[in-house]
C-alpha cells in the first residue's frame, strides 16, 4: 500500500522530552499502573498492603519532586501522543494543582497506613487498596490535567472508584448512603459535562490555556456568564456547598471510617479545585459578577455546617457537617477573588484535607476504644489514652481555626481580604463559624474524652500503625501553624498564577506570550 | 431459553463471536472497530454462553476472574503509554515495529497494545457486572 | 437541522427531570440514563451539525482528502457513552442490592443511614 507521506511536523512535538517533564503525567499513570497490579493480585490479601503503602509513598515522592520542579521552573506541560496543544490533550502542572496533588498524596498515604488495622480481611477482599490507588489516579489526574474534558474523565475515574470504596462491605447502611451519594454525584458530573459541551460549542477548544486566551480576547460577544454559572452549580454540588450539599451528610458516615477519612480529605476538595480553576483562571470577570452569590452560598454553607455539627450526636455525622463548614470558608475566599482571598481558599483547602482526614481517623479510634460513635454513650477516652486525647484536642483546635494551628492562617487571610473590600458581614460570619465550631468540638472533647466512662470500656488498645498516621497528620497541622511562612509564600504564588495565568499559558504555548 | 437447540448451538456461536470480536479489535486501527466495540462483542458472546449453560460454566471458561482480566487490560494499556518514556517522546506516542515473521511483515505498535488493553478492560468489567447481576452476589 | 435536534434535547431533558423527581429509584435511574443520552445529543449539536462525510482517512493517505464532519464531538460522545454505560451498570447493581437488602425501592423509605428519630446530643453531664 503506497502511503503518501504528509509533513505533520508543524503539529507535532519534534524535540526530545526532558525527563523532568515526565513528572507531570507520572502521578496518575503510576497510580493506574499499581492499582491495576493490585487488582490482579486481589487474592493475595497480605501482599496488598505491602505493595500499596510503598506505591503511595512513591506517589508522595513524585508529587514532591514535581512541586520542587514547578516552584523553581514555573508550570510544566506534557502533551499526549506528540500532538501539540490545543490538538493533543495537555497535562499542565502549576503550583495550585501540584500543591493539591501533594496534599492528596500525603492524605492517601496516611489513610493506607491507617487502614492496615482498620480494614479487615473482608474489606481487603473487596479491594480496598486497588480502589484507593485508582481513586488517587483520578484525584491526581484531576489536579494536573490542562484539558477540561479530560478533567471530566478524571472526575469520573475518581467517582467510580469512590463508589467501590463506599460500598466496601455492602452493609444495608452503606448501600443506603451509597445510593444517595452515587445518584447526586452522577447528576453533578452530568451537569459538568453539559457545561463542557456548551463551552466546546462556544470556543471550539477544550484546552484550558487556549480557553483562557480566547475568553480574554472575545469576552464581550460570548455568553460566558452561562458557562460560569453552570460550572458554579456543578462544582458547587461536588464540593457540597449550600444549597446542594445534602448528599454529604447522608453518606459520609456510612462507609468504613478510613474510607470516610479519605473522602473527607480528597473528594470535596477536587470540587473546590475545579471551581478555582474555572472561575478564577478561565472566567474571572464572570466570577466578579457572581461574587455576591458565591459569598452568600459560602456564608450559608459555613453557618449551616457549624449548626449541623452542633446538632449531631453521632461523631461521624458531626464531622460530615464540619467538612461542609470548611467548604464555606473556601467559597468565601473564592468569592473575594483578590490574591489574599484565593490564597486563603487554597491554604484552607490544604489544611482541610489534612485535618478532616485526621479527624475521621480520630473518630474511628474513639469509636473503637469506647465501642460507640454516639455522644450519649461515649466517655472516658482521656483516662484510656492521654496521648490520643492530646492529638485529638490539637485537631479540634485546628478545625475550629484557633491559633497556633494550621486552620488559623487561612481564616486570617480570608478575613483580611474581606475587610479590605469592606465586606464586614463576611468577616462576622467567618468568626461566628469559628465560634460555633469551637462549641461543637469543645462539647465532643468534654463528653467523649473528659467525662468519666458510664460503664466498662471494651478491652481495646490503639495499634501503633493506626496512631502513627494520625500523629503525623497532627504534626503537619502544628508545623504549618507554627511556621506558616514557606507554605504562605507558595500559596500566594499559586494564587497569583491562577489570577494571572500568563505563565500557565506560556507553558502550554511556548511561542504565544 | 434453556432449549436443547440453544444449548447445542451456544458454544459454536460463542466461539464465532469471540473470533469476530478479535477481528474487530485488530481492524480498528484505521477502520471502524477497536477495543471497546470488540470487547462488547466478546461480552455478548459470553452472555450467550452464560444464558445457555449457566454462570458457573462462564466462570470456568474464563479461567481468570473477570476483574483480574480487566486489571490486566488496564495494566498493559498503561504500560503502552509509559513505553514512550524510554524513547524520549511524550506520553502515549504511538511507537511502531515491523518484524518479519515467516516472510510476512507484521506491523506492531503500542497503539495496538493499548487497544488490546481496552478490549480486556471492557471484557472483564462488563462480564463481572453481568455475572453479578445474574448471580445476585457481590461485585 | 439544529432546531429539531435542540427540541429533541429539550424533550430528553424534560423527561429525565420528570423521572428523576420520582421517589422510586428505578425511575430515577431511567431518568439518569435519559439525561445521559440528552447530554450526548447536546455534545453532538454543539459540535455543529454538517452534511459531510464521516471523518475516516482513506487507505493510502495521511490526512483526510475531502472536507469531513467534526470528529471531536464524536470522540467526546463515545467517551461519555462509555462512562454513562458503566455508571448505569453500577447503579443498576446498587439499586438491585438496595431493593434486596433494604426491602424497598422508595427513596423516602430508605432511612437506615439517617434514622428518623436520632437522639439529640446531651446538653451536659
Amino acid at each position: 500500500m503506497a502511503v503518501t507521506p504528509t509533513d505533520l511536523s508543524a503539529a507535532l512535538v519534534m524535540t526530545p522530552v526532558a525527563p523532568a517533564d515526565w513528572l507531570v503525567v507520572l502521578p496518575p499513570a503510576w497510580c493506574l499502573l499499581t492499582g491495576a497490579l493490585l487488582l490482579m493480585l486481589r487474592k493475595s490479601l497480605h501482599l496488598q498492603a505491602w505493595l500499596a503503602v510503598p506505591a503511595l509513598a512513591v506517589l508522595v515522592l513524585i508529587d514532591a519532586a514535581l512541586l520542587a520542579h514547578v516552584a523553581t521552573n514555573g508550570p510544566a506541560t506534557m502533551v499526549m501522543g506528540r500532538w501539540l496543544p490545543p490538538f493533543g490533550i495537555a497535562f499542565t502542572a502549576d503550583l495550585t494543582g501540584v500543591l493539591f496533588a501533594l496534599a492528596g498524596a500525603v492524605v492517601a498515604l496516611a489513610g493506607a497506613v491507617h487502614a492496615l488495622t482498620d480494614i479487615d480481611g473482608r474489606g481487603r477482599r473487596y479491594g480496598f487498596y486497588p480502589f484507593l490507588l485508582l481513586l488517587m489516579a483520578g484525584v491526581s489526574g484531576a489536579f494536573l490535567t490542562g484539558d477540561i474534558f479530560n478533567l471530566y474523565v478524571w472526575f469520573e475515574v475518581l467517582l467510580i472508584s469512590s463508589f467501590g470504596l463506599i460500598t466496601l462491605g455492602s452493609e444495608p447502611r452503606q448501600i443506603d448512603g451509597a445510593i444517595k451519594y452515587a445518584f447526586l454525584n452522577l447528576i453533578a458530573t452530568t451537569l459538568f459535562l453539559v457545561t463542557t459541551g456548551y463551552l466546546y460549542g462556544i470556543f471550539g477548544t477544550l484546552n484550558m490555556a487556549d480557553i483562557a486566551v480566547k475568553a480574554a480576547a472575545a469576552r464581550a460577544e460570548l455568553p460566558l456568564m452561562t458557562l460560569a454559572t453552570l460550572y458554579l452549580l456543578a462544582f458547587g454540588m461536588k464540593a457540597a456547598a449550600f444549597p446542594v450539599n445534602f448528599w454529604l451528610p447522608a453518606s459520609y458516615h456510612t462507609p468504613r471510617v478510613v474510607v470516610s477519612a479519605l473522602f473527607a480529605g480528597l473528594l470535596t476538595k477536587v470540587g473546590i479545585y475545579a471551581l478555582l480553576r474555572t472561575l478564577i483562571m478561565l472566567f474571572p470577570l464572570e466570577r466578579e459578577e457572581l461574587s455576591f452569590v458565591i459569598a452568600l452560598a459560602g456564608a450559608a454553607t459555613m453557618i449551616l455546617g457549624a449548626l449541623g455539627a452542633i446538632g449531631q450526636s453521632d461523631i461521624r455525622r458531626l464531622l460530615g457537617y464540619a467538612v461542609i463548614s470548611g467548604i464555606g470558608v473556601m467559597l468565601a475566599g473564592l468569592s473575594l477573588g483578590s490574591p489574599g482571598g484565593i490564597g486563603g481558599a487554597i491554604f484552607y483547602a490544604l489544611h482541610s484535607m489534612i485535618v478532616m482526614t485526621a479527624l475521621y481517623m480520630a473518630a474511628g479510634l474513639a469509636g473503637r476504644l469506647a465501642g460507640s460513635f454516639d455522644l450519649n454513650l461515649l466517655g472516658g477516652l482521656y483516662t484510656r489514652s492521654a496521648l490520643f486525647s492530646a492529638l485529638s484536642l490539637v485537631l479540634f483546635f485546628a478545625v475550629s481555626g484557633l491559633p497556633p494551628f494550621s486552620g488559623f492562617w487561612p481564616k486570617v487571610m480570608v478575613a483580611k481580604a474581606a475587610m479590605d473590600i469592606g465586606a464586614w458581614w463576611l468577616v462576622v460570619v467567618v468568626l461566628l463559624t469559628g465560634f460555633l465550631t469551637t462549641i461543637a468540638f469543645g462539647r465532643v472533647f468534654a463528653l467523649a474524652y473528659w467525662r468519666p466512662a458510664a460503664d466498662a470500656l471494651p478491652d481495646e488498645t490503639i495499634p501503633p500503625s493506626a496512631l502513627v498516621p494520625l500523629a503525623a497528620l497532627t504534626a503537619l497541622t502544628v508545623v504549618f501553624g507554627l511556621f506558616p511562612d514557606p507554605l504562605l509564600s507558595l500559596v500566594q504564588h499559586a494564587a497569583q498564577g491562577l489570577a494571572d495565568p500568563q505563565a500557565y499559558i506560556g507553558s502550554v504555548f511556548p511561542g504565544r506570550t | 431459553m434453556n432449549t436443547l437447540i440453544f444449548r447445542t448451538v451456544a458454544p459454536f456461536l460463542t466461539a464465532l463471536m469471540v473470533l469476530f470480536s478479535l477481528f474487530v479489535l485488530l481492524r480498528g486501527h484505521n477502520e471502524p472497530g477497536g477495543g471497546f466495540i470488540g470487547g462488547l462483542i466478546a461480552v455478548s458472546a459470553l452472555a450467550i454462553f452464560g444464558i445457555a449453560n449457566g454462570i458457573a460454566a462462564v466462570r470456568k471458561a474464563l479461567w481468570f476472574h473477570p476483574m483480574a482480566i480487566s486489571a490486566f487490560g488496564l495494566f498493559i494499556a498503561c504500560l503502552a503509554g509509559l513505553l514512550s518514556m524510554v524513547f524520549a517522546v511524550p506520553f502515549m506516542t504511538g511507537l511502531w515495529v515491523y518484524p518479519v515473521i515467516l516472510g510476512v511483515e507484521i506491523p506492531l505498535s503500542t497503539v495496538m497494545l493499548f487497544d488490546a488493553g481496552v478490549y480486556l478492560v471492557v471484557v472483564g468489567a462488563i462480564t463481572s457486572i453481568a455475572l453479578a447481576l445474574e448471580a445476585g452476589d457481590d461485585l | 437541522m439544529e432546531l429539531p435536534l435542540v427540541l429533541l434535547i429539550g424533550v430528553f431533558f424534560a423527561a429525565a427531570v420528570y423521572l428523576m423527581l420520582s421517589k422510586f429509584l428505578v425511575r430515577v435511574l431511567l431518568g439518569v440514563v435519559l439525561l445521559g443520552n440528552g447530554v450526548n445529543l447536546l455534545l453532538f449539536a454543539n459540535g455543529r451539525v454538517l452534511r459531510e462525510v464521516p471523518p475516516i482517512i482513506p487507505a493510502g493517505h495521511d490526512v483526510p482528502v475531502t472536507l469531513t464532519a467534526n470528529p471531536l464531538p464524536q470522540a467526546l460522545i463515545l467517551t461519555a457513552i462509555v462512562i454513562s454505560f458503566s455508571f448505569f451498570a453500577f447503579l443498576l447493581v446498587l439499586v438491585y442490592r438496595a431493593y434486596q437488602d433494604l426491602g424497598t425501592d422508595n427513596g423516602n423509605e430508605m432511612r437506615v443511614a439517617e434514622p428518623e428519630n436520632d437522639p439529640l446530643p446531651p446538653t451536659g453531664y
